[in-house]
C-alpha cells in the first residue's frame, strides 16, 4: 500500500542573526490513506515546521514530502488547515467563514451546493442553527468546531491539526475529541495532528509518532490500532495507561531527562 | 439610532452655551473680550450668505484634502505594513515629517505655489492628516497572525487575495479610528491656510476678516461653525464605520 504523505530524511533550519537553527535533522514519516497520525514531543521540537512542510508552506532544506504520490513544492489546495487559534474572520458569518476555502481553491459545486456543503458540515460537528451568528457570539469550543468545517469543507486529501485542541478546557476538550471521531466516520480523511496532550493522541489517532528534542528526528512509533473502541472510556482501561506510560517515558528521553535505551 | 442616542448629545450641546452665556453675564465680560452665544445669532443673520458660500469652500478643501490622505496614507500604509525594511526606511522620515509644526510650512507652501490658494489648502490639510492613517494601517497589516496568512496561503491563495480577503477588512477598524483622527486634523490643516494667506477664501478668511474688523462676534460664530462642520464630518466617518467595520463593535453587556 502507498502512503499518501511520505516524508523522507528531512532536515531543516531557520536562519536566525545567530546563524541557521536547525529544527528538524532526519525526520521520516508515512500515514497511509485514511490514517490518522498523531505526532508529540517536547516544546518547541519543530512540530508545526513539520505541519508547514507538509502544506507546502515550507520548502525543506534537504529530504523530501510527498503527498499522494506527487512531491511538495508549493501550497497546493488539497490540504486543509486548523490551528490553536481558530482564526476566524470577525467580519464575516460562521457561515461565510466556513465557506472561506470554496472562495479560492477551484471547485464544481455551484454556489448552492457550496453554502449545503458549509451547512451540512456545521451540523455535523453540532453547530446547526448557529450559521448566521458572528464568530464573537460563539464560545471558544463552538468557534474550534467551526474551524475544523472550514478546514474539510474542501474535501482536502489531508488534513493537518496543529493543537486544535490545546486552548480549551478539559471538558470542552474531550466534547471534540468525540465529534472528531463522528466527523471521520461521515468525512474520511487522512489526518496529522499535533499534539502535546498523550491521551488525546491515543484517542483520536491510530499511530503515535514521537519527536526527539530539536533538532528532531523521529524518535518513537506507537501502533495504537484502529480495533480499539473509540469510547472515552477506553483511555482508562490497563492497555491505555500502558501506552500511555510507553508515550510519557519515550517524551522523558525526548528531553534528555531520561536515559535513551541501548539499542537492541 | 434611539431617541436617547440624540437627545443625550443634544443637551449636553446646550448646557454648554447656557454655562458659557452664564460666565459671560457673571463676569460682566463685555463682547469684544468674548462674545456669548445670544451674541452669535445676529452674527449668523448678518452674515448667513458669507457663512454658506465660506463654509462650502472649507468643507470641499477639508474632504478632498482628507481623501488624498485616505489614499496616500493607505498606500504608505500599505508599502511599510508588508515591507520590514520599508518599515525601517520610512518610520524616521514619516515621524520627523510629522515633527515640524505645520503652521512653518504654511508661508512655504504659500510661497511655493502663489496665487494656487484652493491647491494650496487642500495640500496643507492632506499633509496634516496623512500621517495617523499611514501608521495605523501599517500597524494593522504588520500585526496580522501568521495563522490568517497560513490558512489561505496553504490553498495557494496569491498575496493580492490575502490583502482584500483578509488583511484589509481586518485593519478597518485601525483606520477608521485614525480616520477619526485625520478628518479633524484636516479642518485644523484648512483653516491654517485660510488664515495665514492673504485675500483668502472660506471660513477662515471670514475669520481674518472678523479680525481686522474687531467684529468679536463673528469671530467666535466662525469658530462655532467650524466645531459644527468637525462634527458633521466626523459623523459621516462613524456613519461609514458602522456600515464596513461595524462587526468589530461588541454587543454591550
Amino acid at each position: 500500500m502507498t502512503n499518501l504523505i511520505e516524508i523522507k530524511g528531512v532536515r531543516h533550519a531557520y536562519k536566525t542573526a545567530k546563524g541557521p537553527l536547525p529544527v528538524l535533522d532526519g525526520l521520516e514519516l508515512s500515514v497511509p490513506e485514511g490514517g490518522f497520525t498523531a505526532v508529540v514531543g517536547p516544546s518547541g521540537c519543530g512540530k508545526s515546521t513539520l505541519t508547514k512542510l507538509v502544506a507546502g508552506l515550507l520548502k525543506p532544506d534537504e529530504g523530501e514530502v510527498w503527498l499522494h504520490g506527487e512531491k511538495v513544492k508549493s501550497p497546493r489546495s488539497t490540504v486543509g488547515m486548523a490551528f490553536q487559534n481558530p482564526v476566524m474572520l470577525e467580519w464575516r458569518s460562521i457561515l461565510k467563514n466556513v465557506m472561506l476555502p470554496l472562495e479560492i481553491v477551484p471547485t464544481k459545486l455551484s454556489r448552492k451546493q457550496q453554502e449545503e456543503r458549509a451547512r451540512y458540515l456545521l451540523a455535523l460537528v453540532g453547530l446547526e442553527g448557529f450559521e448566521d451568528k458572528r464568530p464573537s457570539e460563539l464560545s471558544g469550543g463552538m468557534r474550534q468546531r467551526a474551524s475544523l468545517c472550514r478546514a474539510l469543507v474542501h474535501s482536502p486529501e489531508v488534513l493537518i491539526l496543529d493543537e486544535p485542541f490545546g486552548a480549551l478546557d478539559a471538558f470542552t476538550r474531550e466534547d471534540l475529541w468525540q465529534i472528531m471521531h463522528q466527523v471521520k466516520e461521515k468525512e474520511p480523511f487522512t489526518g496529522v495532528l499535533i499534539t502535546h496532550d498523550l491521551r488525546e493522541s491515543i484517542y483520536l489517532a491510530d499511530q503515535v509518532v514521537v519527536l526527539s528534542g530539536r533538532p528532531a528526528r523521529t524518535q518513537f512509533t506507537l501502533d495504537v490500532g484502529t480495533k480499539g473502541t473509540r469510547d472515552i472510556a477506553h483511555l482508562y482501561t490497563p492497555e491505555a495507561a500502558a501506552m500511555l506510560a510507553m508515550l510519557r517515558h519515550q517524551i522523558e528521553i525526548a528531553q534528555g531527562r531520561a536515559p535513551a535505551e541501548a539499542p537492541a | 439610532m434611539t431617541f436617547r442616542q440624540i437627545a443625550v448629545p443634544c443637551l449636553a450641546i446646550l448646557i454648554f452655551l447656557a454655562l458659557w452665556e452664564a460666565l459671560v453675564w457673571v463676569m460682566g465680560w463685555p463682547n469684544y473680550k468674548m462674545a456669548s452665544p445670544s451674541d452669535l445669532l445676529p452674527a449668523y443673520e448678518r452674515y448667513w450668505s458669507l457663512f454658506l458660500t465660506m463654509g462650502w469652500q472649507t468643507l470641499w478643501r477639508t474632504v478632498v484634502g482628507l481623501l488624498l490622505a485616505v489614499v496616500f496614507g493607505t498606500a504608505l500604509g500599505m508599502v511599510m505594513g508588508f515591507s520590514r525594511t520599508m518599515r525601517d526606511a520610512l518610520y524616521p522620515l514619516l515621524v520627523g515629517f510629522n515633527a515640524i509644526p505645520k503652521a512653518t510650512v504654511v508661508p512655504i507652501v504659500a510661497l511655493m505655489f502663489v496665487g494656487m490658494h484652493d491647491f494650496n489648502t487642500v495640500l496643507i490639510a492632506f499633509m496634516i492628516s496623512f500621517f495617523p492613517i499611514a501608521v495605523s494601517v501599517s500597524i494593522g497589516l504588520s500585526t496580522l497572525e501568521p495563522e490568517y496568512r497560513d490558512i489561505l496561503r496553504s490553498l495557494g491563495a496569491s498575496q493580492s487575495v490575502i490583502f482584500w480577503k483578509i488583511a484589509l477588512p481586518k485593519t478597518l477598524p485601525e483606520f477608521f479610528g485614525a480616520l477619526k483622527v485625520a478628518v479633524t486634523l484636516a479642518f485644523i490643516g484648512t483653516n491654517l491656510m485660510e488664515i495665514v494667506s492673504p485675500h483668502g477664501r472660506g471660513l477662515g478668511a471670514l475669520f481674518d476678516s472678523g479680525k481686522t474688523n474687531s467684529d468679536y462676534p463673528l469671530m467666535f460664530a466662525v469658530l462655532i461653525a467650524l466645531a459644527f462642520l468637525g462634527i458633521v464630518l466626523y459623523y459621516v466617518v462613524v456613519a461609514l464605520e458602522k456600515v464596513f467595520a461595524g462587526w468589530a463593535e461588541r454587543p454591550q453587556g
